[in-house]
């Protein structure tokens, strides 16, 4: 019997396919996700939105938020740490939390070497821009890849250039020519085990989430569309005005993304969603994306 | 021959290409009227609260329980075996309630706990590398049921006729021997009408 392999690790994160990762701030609203049809939350103290507002230095979530959150939903729990900080992603595993997200929506504890991510039982999502990022963390061992979009800005703006960038640079690796590959992986600054791997199998190794601000049942059925494998709504649920009615249509949207009756139909009365922020309007220095590399 | 995977949420395109594989057609289902169209069905891995929901939602509980009085197959994997089974620990709902089982969620524990094994399994030659997410079990079967698998003495599949259950991952692996056992229980079953 063998535990956190490869393919346990990344096999959890396909169990997540088609699915909505909602994040929760309490027992309460864990429940109002596990009902409404979410595969699994984020516990989080603050939501995205909150730490933009407050400023200063948002670190891993007080132990009992997620604990609290455990003991209530049977779904997968999972909770960020700061990107490099491997001694928090050491706690949440010793928590039993089911998956870590090594997270930019916290202020990073290191800016040079995010956490060695192999040697951990539990797996790992990380957030990516690119083709050369999503290997890099991949290299590093995480078992999963969202993109990193603009979290807390309800702006689907940057998930969608993160994401179609992936698919077009993976489309190019997979039409290299074999000799053109070293070349590329350097370009990327990616593995070239990993590179190769995608050229002859014309998609990442693992699972690839949307997130960074999904606000609608639309948004997420976009994301699905450009090649999502599932998406993460962050402030976008409990932001709203009606979080139950938004949160069962989100789970509809990106389970039948190409049936536009049914957008239609979970679009309506879902009140106010969360207030967006153009992304222009953000200085450089309050841009998450911009953190780890 | 054409077996359907449910595709409301979960594993969906490793069932796929495991059918395929082991020679039959494989087809997506999203809506509750291309069961007509099939003569078997996978329900695949996911979350089990997530996938009972959507199937509710959009009438796959009333569809599959003719499904199944027509004798026609249904292998349910890790999420799909407590959609199947006709009592939940802790929970006063089934979902389809079909099989004569009674399973534990989560029975193994967290995703830490999750693990692989090799498992010997009736009607295989050799043990089958078995994949366990936050794995079910079963904990009581009826006499109609037939236990195929057992680990540490835990019950992980069974058959009841023309219904097949485990509670790990046959589609993470390259081995599609449980897929091509359960092609031939549709090949049976559609012999017999």
């Amino acid at each position: 019997m063998e535990t956190g392999t490869p393919r346990v690790k990344r096999g959890m994160a396909d169990m997540q396919k088609g699915g909505v990762i909602m994040d929760v701030m309490n027992a309460e609203q864990a429940k109002i996700a596990e009902a409404a049809g979410a595969s699994a939350v984020m516990a989080l103290e603050r939501v995205p939105s909150d730490i933009r507002a407050a400023g200063g230095v948002a670190r891993m979530a007080d132990p009992t938020v997620m604990e609290e959150v455990m003991k209530v939903v049977s779904i997968p729990v999972m909770a960020k740490s700061r990107i490099g900080h491997f001694v928090e992603a050491k706690m949440l595993e010793a928590m039993g939390v089911d998956y870590i997200d090594e997270s930019e929506v916290l202020t990073p504890a290191d800016e040079v070497f995010h956490i060695q991510k192999e040697e951990f039982t539990v797996p790992f999502v990380c957030g990516a821009r690119d083709l050369g990022e999503a290997l890099r963390r991949i290299g590093e061992g995480a078992s999963m890849i969202r993109t990193k979009g603009e979290p807390g800005t309800g702006n689907i703006v940057e998930a969608v250039r993160h994401m179609r960038m992936m698919v077009s640079q993976i489309r190019k690796v997979q039409n290299m020519s074999k000799d053109e590959l070293m070349t590329e992986a350097k370009n990327l600054g990616a593995p070239y085990e990993l590179i190769l791997q995608v050229h002859e199998s014309g998609k990442l190794p693992v699972v690839n989430f949307a997130a960074g601000g999904v606000a609608t049942p639309a948004d997420a059925a976009l994301m699905m569309h450009l090649g999502s494998d599932g998406v993460f709504v962050g402030s976008g649920i409990f932001k709203s005005d009606n979080p139950e009615k938004f949160a069962k249509a989100i789970v509809e949207a990106t389970t039948h993304y190409t049936d536009y009756e049914l957008l239609v139909k979970v679009s309506k009365d879902l009140g106010t969603p969360m207030k967006g922020i153009e992304i222009s309007k953000l200085d450089k220095s309050e841009r998450m994306q911009e953190r780890g590399w | 021959m054409k077996i359907g995977v449910l595709a409301l949420q979960g594993a969906v395109k490793e069932h796929l290409k495991m059918i395929e594989n082991a020679g039959a057609e494989a087809i997506v289902i999203k809506t509750s009227d291309q069961c007509d169209e099939i003569d078997g069905i996978i329900i695949p891995g996911g979350e089990s609260t997530t996938i009972g929901r959507l199937m509710k939602l959009y009438g796959f509980i009333e569809k599959l329980n003719e499904f199944s009085k027509q004798r026609k197959p249904i292998f349910g994997t890790c999420a799909g075996m407590i959609l199947l089974a006709k009592e939940v620990v802790g929970k006063s709902e089934n979902h389809l309630g079909l099989m004569d089982m009674k399973v534990a969620r989560n029975a193994f524990g967290r995703q830490r706990e999750s693990f692989e094994a090799n498992l010997p399994i009736k009607g295989l030659e050799s043990p089958l590398r078995a994949v366990f997410i936050r794995a079910p079990l079963i904990e009581e079967v009826g006499s109609g049921v037939e236990v195929l698998s057992e680990y540490n003495g835990k019950i992980v599949a069974a058959r009841q006729g023309h219904l097949l259950a485990a509670s790990f991952h046959p589609e993470l692996t390259d081995d599609f021997r449980l897929h091509s056992y359960f092609i031939n229980m549709v090949k049976q079953f559609s012999l017999v009408k």
